[in-house]
């Protein structure tokens, strides 16, 4: 038999890492990519990636890196992956030490680690504030060293469009859009391994960049793969709100000492420095004691909402509140924070060393995904899923600089599996399916070029995300969930009138968002009636009206299976085996 | 027309094939706004200050916060990310331009693939011996790190090549960012097993000798990376490899 093809799509942290491993196991990968890999979305992670190395004498274990990240995720993520994860992180930060990150360091030149959410240790490894940049770009080296040697063909520019599968329902191969000349082709592989991020943009504004649309996801959901835990969306606490996006402040900047506080006064006139301690509200000090500053994002991010919307102390009656740095010498955040800081210096005009900066919560992760066992695989048989865009390690809500971790260690697993998986797939029977395949990706080409409706893709594009931000985010009421849910539909309905102002077949981008905006109104339909049924608060998924965790109904992973009438929702059983689930509580040690 | 509007003169060009021309924007002003929302409002309501109906901009985009490295483009004459170019701080109209320096794809649309080509000619990586567990890096003291680490933020957006002038088809030089990155690499206890095939690379037509020392690159370099004293030293490098070369015959 040939050697086997194996297709990557996505070449964030999670598919350059699969890539990696399947090129130095001596396969050959196709890589498939909306843009230059080294420009993905990873490159926005900013804190740091977790790794219990316990180089600072605290008496770090994995086995608690392992208790943080299940009690984080309010018990939801299945056990068994998640502790193989903590295991291997330590020797993934050395890895990454090895192929030349630019971590920071102590005097001694070791690694140096710090704090983050959810967690009293200093189990962070972090360069400066970018630290996904500087991890995505030591991935990329490895694999332009492997392209170099003819082991990895990338296909940058190139968007993934559907799964081929034959006539027995295993994958065969991908169909893909090629952006710049607009050809649909098909592309044949024993193996495909989807590692195409979140699904920020359903939300309108969010942190995630402008690829995070979920299409890819939703497009295999719609071909019968399930999707898991859509409900559970990660708001970040700290966000700088903006006319294009939402830019996210890192969890760093609490970890490096950063406080988030609200003047006690309505209104309080006075600028921010001739304000006494006195008359500021550390909310996150006084309300969790223990973690301060930095509990877990959902709780922080509830605690901002609460003070906002219940108090009413939004900063000048703006939904904002401070997150201040100013008490912390310059030369100390420029060594550890310069990164963002900048980034806050030149999107706001003020610079964060001397002023507070003011911030509010905002769309950030995507813990659900698409459904995969303990070795990635989906229930598509030959289709795995690595990264953010899959649901397995972060349970009801993720841990910052767990996500990194998550994507290096995904990755790596699926790469090895999806290698021998093809290895040992028979052939397959006719064509296997590609030539209906592409067929049917035409018949949906033509149709949205030759519509003469009146809906722009992109104004139904801004209300999907209004619902979704205003329904399906910090606070959830089935009330509003079902006005989503019509919503969605009725937009569903309105997508059939898009009429594409440009109908060229030249680096035609209008052409490429309305096919991703089709694919997010299905995805969003999964997100939305997951949350209306799960009654009960877990994690990020937040119910005034059903306040409580409830494990005996809900201690369940949600998996939703698409319908032509909408999503149909099963649930299966939560793997516990290894820690017991108890109470989260962050206002006192666990 | 609302009361403060923004205008833009954008040049578009349908395919490299097609003729360049320029067309003008008149957009409701907005608290914040920056090039890229300002093209978004455009895509949504595609049509010309004179209100005829044009397309949505093919323009590169991913992260919005200047890390990615995507959206470079002329704006007022000058090469940045639009991302970071607020409306508030430009004179209007704001006039937007592709890069020149790089073939055209679509309106503002380049292809900068050359860069990552060049990455590949200087072995800009650290060759490992494999991903298994082989224990921890070498030591690097902070103060090393804090060398490296700035050299290796560059995003790739090309800006610094873009206003070199010596940045052309008749030098083939291969532009301030890769230089860094050979710095960058040269300087890794590991990733310098590779430093005279570095610095042979750079030793030709179209390497290092190429730089005129305008000192472009540095001014318009988003990310502030230090790369005039960056090449100086590089240049100092090549020039040693170049004579040892010589004497070893």
């Amino acid at each position: 038999m040939a050697a086997p093809r194996i297709i990557v799509v996505g070449g964030g942290l999670a598919g350059l890492a699969a890539v990696i491993k399947i090129a130095e196991a001596g396969g050959t990968v196709d890589l498939f990519s909306i843009v230059p890999v080294k420009r993905s979305h990873s490159v926005c992670a900013q804190g740091g990636i977790n790794a219990a190395k316990n180089l600072k004498g605290e008496g770090d274990t994995t086995d608690k890196h392992f208790d943080d990240t299940i009690y984080g995720g309010d018990f939801l993520a299945n056990q068994t992956p998640v502790k193989a994860m903590c295991e291997a992180a330590p020797g993934i930060i050395d890895l990454l030490d090895r192929m030349g990150v630019t971590f920071n360091r102590t005097p001694e030149g070791l690694l140096d680690f710090r704090r983050f959410g959810g967690t009293l240790y200093n189990r962070t490894a972090f360069a400066g504030a970018t630290t996904g940049q500087q991890l995505l770009y030591a991935l990329d080296e490895q694999v332009r060293r492997f392209e170099s040697e003819g082991k990895v063909k990338k296909y940058e520019g190139w968007e993934f469009l559907s799964a081929v599968v034959d006539s027995k329902g295993v994958a065969r191969g991908i169909t893909a859009l090629d952006l710049r000349t607009m050809e649909l082709k098909s592309f044949k592989a024993e193996a495909i391994i989807i590692a195409t991020g979140g699904n920020g943009a359903i939300f309108g504004k969010s942190t995630n960049s402008v690829v995070c649309t979920g299409s890819a996801q939703s497009a295999l959901y719609q071909q019968g793969a399930y999707y898991a835990n859509g409900e559970f969306i990660q708001v970040h606490p700290t966000c700088i709100p903006g006319e294009d996006k939402l830019r996210l402040m890192s969890e760093s900047a609490r970890g490096e000492g950063g406080r988030v506080w609200v003047p006690r006064k309505v209104g309080d006139p006075r600028p921010f420095k001739q304000i006494p301690d006195a008359d500021r509200w550390y909310f996150l000090e006084e309300w969790y004691p223990k973690y301060g500053n930095l509990v877990p994002r959902d709780v922080a991010t509830r605690a901002i909402h609460k003070v906002v919307y219940e108090h009413g102390l939004g900063i000048d009656g703006q939904p904002m509140v401070y997150l201040d740095l100013t008490h912390i010498d310059r030369a100390t955040l420029n060594r550890k924070l310069e990164g963002i800081l900048e980034i806050y210096q030149k999107f706001v005009g003020d610079d964060p060393r001397d002023v507070p900066m003011k911030i509010f919560p905002g769309m950030h992760y995507t813990m659900g995904g698409l459904w995969v066992d303990f070795n990635q695989m989906t229930n598509i048989p030959g289709v795995f899923a690595v990264g953010e865009c899959e649901y397995q390690y972060h349970g009801a809500n993720r841990l910052g600089a767990n996500s990194l971790l998550s994507c290096i260690f995904g990755g790596f697993r699926a790469g090895p599996i999806a290698l021998e998986y093809a290895k040992s797939l028979s052939g397959e029977e006719g064509d296997g399916g590609h030539a209906a395949e592409i067929a049917r990706q035409a018949t949906i080409n033509n149709a949205l070029l030759q519509n003469k409706g009146t809906e722009n893709p992109f104004k139904l594009w801004r209300e999907l995300g209004q619902t979704m931000t205003e329904h399906a985010t910090v606070i959830r009421y089935n009330k509003g969930l079902k006005l989503a849910d019509e919503k969605i539909v009725e937009l569903v309905d309105r997508y059939k009138k898009v009429n594409l102002s440009d109908r060229s077949q030249w680096a035609n981008t209008s052409f490429a968002f309305a096919r991703q905006l089709q694919n997010m109104l299905h995805l969003s339909r999964a997100i939305v009636v997951g949350a209306l049924q799960r009654d009960e608060s877990r994690g990020a998924h937040y119910k005034p009206d059903f306040p409580e965790r409830n494990d005996e109904r809900f201690l369940k992973t949600t998996k939703a299976r698409y319908t032509v009438s909408g999503p149909a929702l099963e649930y299966e059983e939560v793997d516990t085996t290894l820690i017991k689930p108890r109470p989260r509580k962050y206002d006192a040690a666990k | 027309m609302a009361e403060r509007t923004v205008s833009l003169e954008i040049k578009r060009q349908a395919s490299p094939d097609d003729p360049a021309i320029w067309e003008t924007f008149e957009l409701e002003w907005r608290p914040g706004m920056n090039v890229i929302s300002a093209m978004m409002e455009i895509a949504a309501n595609p049509k010309t200050a004179d209100g005829r109906d044009t397309t949505p901009i093919t323009y590169d985009s991913n992260c919005l916060e200047e890390i990615c490295g995507s959206c470079a483009m002329r704006i007022n004459g000058k090469a940045r990310m639009a991302c970071s170019s607020l409306v508030d701080n430009l004179e209007q109209p704001i006039k937007i331009e592709p890069l020149s320096k790089f073939q055209l794809v679509r309106d503002l649309q380049v292809d900068r693939s050359v860069l990552f080509e060049n990455l590949k000619k200087v072995k800009a990586w650290v060759p490992i011996d494999g991903t298994y567990d082989l224990g921890s890096g070498p030591r690097i003291l902070p103060q090393q790190q804090e060398v490296s680490y700035p050299l290796s933020n560059c995003i790739s957006c090309t800006c610094c090549m873009e206003v070199c002038p010596q940045f052309n088809e008749d030098t083939g030089f291969v532009g301030a960012a890769t230089i860094a990155q050979v710095k960058l690499f040269n300087d890794n206890p590991i990733g310098k097993v590779f430093k005279e095939e570095r610095l042979r690379a750079l030793a030709g037509d179209g390497g290092i000798q190429e730089c005129g020392f305008a000192q472009n690159c540095v001014e318009v370099c988003p990310k502030g990376i230090p790369l005039t004293s960056t090449i100086s030293d590089v240049s100092r490098d090549v020039l040693i490899q170049k004579a040892k070369d010589f004497f070893r015959g």
